[in-house]
């Protein structure tokens, strides 16, 4: 389902990084970062509570607002229960609505609270989501001290907070379209190549928006997929082309791989992955790169993988998600 | 697109994994382990005067002392990164296996979370270890008469 926008505009975002990800070449873009995987905390669990509710902490002193002159609160992350997202936002008292599509969440917070405001339901919404990278070890794989050997095709889950604040007041950047995507199954049942699990997703996602608006590719400065890695990414530019025959040049890019440093920070494997690594990037380094007018239109792709280990023991397929947005640079009049 | 055919392209994407060098390593970094055992049983051996059976505990004991504490210390996982099997299928794995699921869930209480979940990768170990020994333990009276 593909909509357009006429008054929703990017107020400003805020991101808090941790560790791994301020090591990366991405470390400038972040408005505060971590050396240490704790925060502070008592536990991982706790720590990525920390990290989201300081990315709203903060985006709320950047835009100079109060709670209350919020509407709605759209937020999701990997852990059991999105119980993450709930102890964040508690202390702000924020109608709040609780979503999880994997780590296409952040792009389907925005396109929820794009609804909201373009139908003046509410004026300003926050969207945010947050991953820890031991936090989901936890939950998903191995205990992280057990430091189980992974293939090349792994990806590994960010860490950190992100929010956006999404509104009906002139901004130069505009949410001008966005896709909600449709669960694929093309039969991987590898949780070690996510790549190849959410690529068919993204590619459907991809030729929908496009077909809908009767666009091409090449319209865009840049179109990011959230978190597919370097294998997944050159899975998708094959099937793309071979399946709908689009072909994506070299305007096309993945948040995955932009994160990190894929030649000096070897643990990462097949690059960055987890709610927050797509917003990590987009909040940060592409906002800014509107702003200064180096892109003026940007096809954001979250992917999510839609899995739980239960389901992966009992042999199920991956199933995968994604959605699109598009964000443009308008000139104020 | 049909699923095999969508499975082509993902192997085509696929990289090479350097099974050949990992299993080189796990083969020295193992048989490492395997020297130090013996040594350490030796020592015990020589210094303890006791009978190999005896000494051989003690050693299986010290390997386990060292990798938990290593484990403990934080950085035994990086060990079992660079070694692969080479330390997970020795003695070594398993008690590491046990620490790090100890550590992890160390903040959920000391029932519900170290408790319960000690032996989240050992237990099946332990479990298929003494089917087997059972079985071939059978086996063996059957076959050899004890």
């Amino acid at each position: 389902m593909t909509r357009t926008y006429k008054n929703v505009y990017v107020q400003d975002a805020a991101t808090i990084a941790g560790p791994y990800e301020a090591k990366g070449p991405l470390h400038s873009f972040f408005d505060k970062t971590y050396d240490d995987l704790y925060e502070g905390e008592k536990s991982f669990e706790q720590a990525e509570v920390h990290l989201m509710r300081e990315s709203i902490q903060v985006l709320l002193k950047k835009v100079q607002m109060k709670q209350e002159q919020v509407d709605l609160m759209i937020a999701g992350d990997l852990l059991n229960q999105i119980t993450s997202s709930c102890y964040a936002v508690l202390p702000f008292q924020i109608p709040f609505l609780g979503i999880y599509s994997a780590c296409a969440t952040s792009v389907e917070g925005m396109i929820l609270a794009s609804e909201y405001i373009e139908n003046k339901t509410a004026d300003f919404v926050i969207c945010s989501t947050s991953s820890h990278n031991m936090g989901s070890e936890k939950q998903f794989r191995n205990p992280t001290e057990y430091g189980a050997p992974k293939p090349k095709t792994s990806t590994f889950t960010a860490t950190g907070g992100a929010s956006i604040l999404l509104g009906s007041k002139k901004t130069d950047i505009q949410v001008t379209a966005s896709t909600i995507g449709v669960v694929q199954d093309l039969g991987q049942k590898d949780p070690l190549h996510m790549g190849a699990v959410m690529a068919p997703a993204a590619a459907d996602t991809i030729y929908r928006h496009l077909s809908d608006l009767k666009e091409n590719p090449e319209d865009y400065d840049l179109i990011l997929t959230g978190d597919l890695g370097c294998f997944g990414k050159e899975i998708l530019k094959d099937y793309l082309e071979q399946e709908h025959h689009v072909k994506l040049g070299t305007n096309y890019n993945d948040c995955g791989v932009l994160l990190y440093d894929l030649e000096n920070q070897k643990d990462v494997h097949a690059g960055g992955s987890g709610p927050v690594c797509s917003a990590l990037v987009n909040y940060g380094y592409i906002l800014q790169q509107l702003r200064e007018g180096t892109l003026k239109k940007v096809l954001l792709v979250a992917t999510g993988a839609l899995f739980s280990p239960t389901f992966a023991f009992q042999k199920q397929p991956i199933l995968s998600i994604a959605h699109a947005i598009t964000l443009e640079r308008v000139k104020l009049s | 697109m049909e699923k095999t055919k969508y499975e082509k392209i993902v192997n085509r994407h696929k990289p090479q994994e350097a099974r050949s060098q990992n299993a080189f390593i796990a083969f020295v970094v193992g048989g490492i382990v395997g020297v130090i055992g013996q040594l350490l049983m030796e020592m015990y051996m020589k210094w303890l005067q006791i009978p190999q059976s005896e000494a051989s505990v003690y050693m299986i004991v010290t390997l386990i002392f060292f990798a938990t504490l290593f484990t403990a210390l934080g950085f035994f996982d990086k060990w079992v990164n660079f070694a692969k099997c080479g330390l997970i299928i020795p003695i070594t794995g398993f008690a590491h296996s046990m620490m790090s699921a100890g550590m992890e869930y160390k903040r959920e209480g000391p029932i519900s979370g170290i408790g319960s979940n000690v032996f989240k990768l050992a237990g099946s170990v332990i479990l298929y270890g003494i089917v087997s020994a059972w079985f071939f333990g059978l086996l063996r009276l059957l076959v050899m008469g004890g």
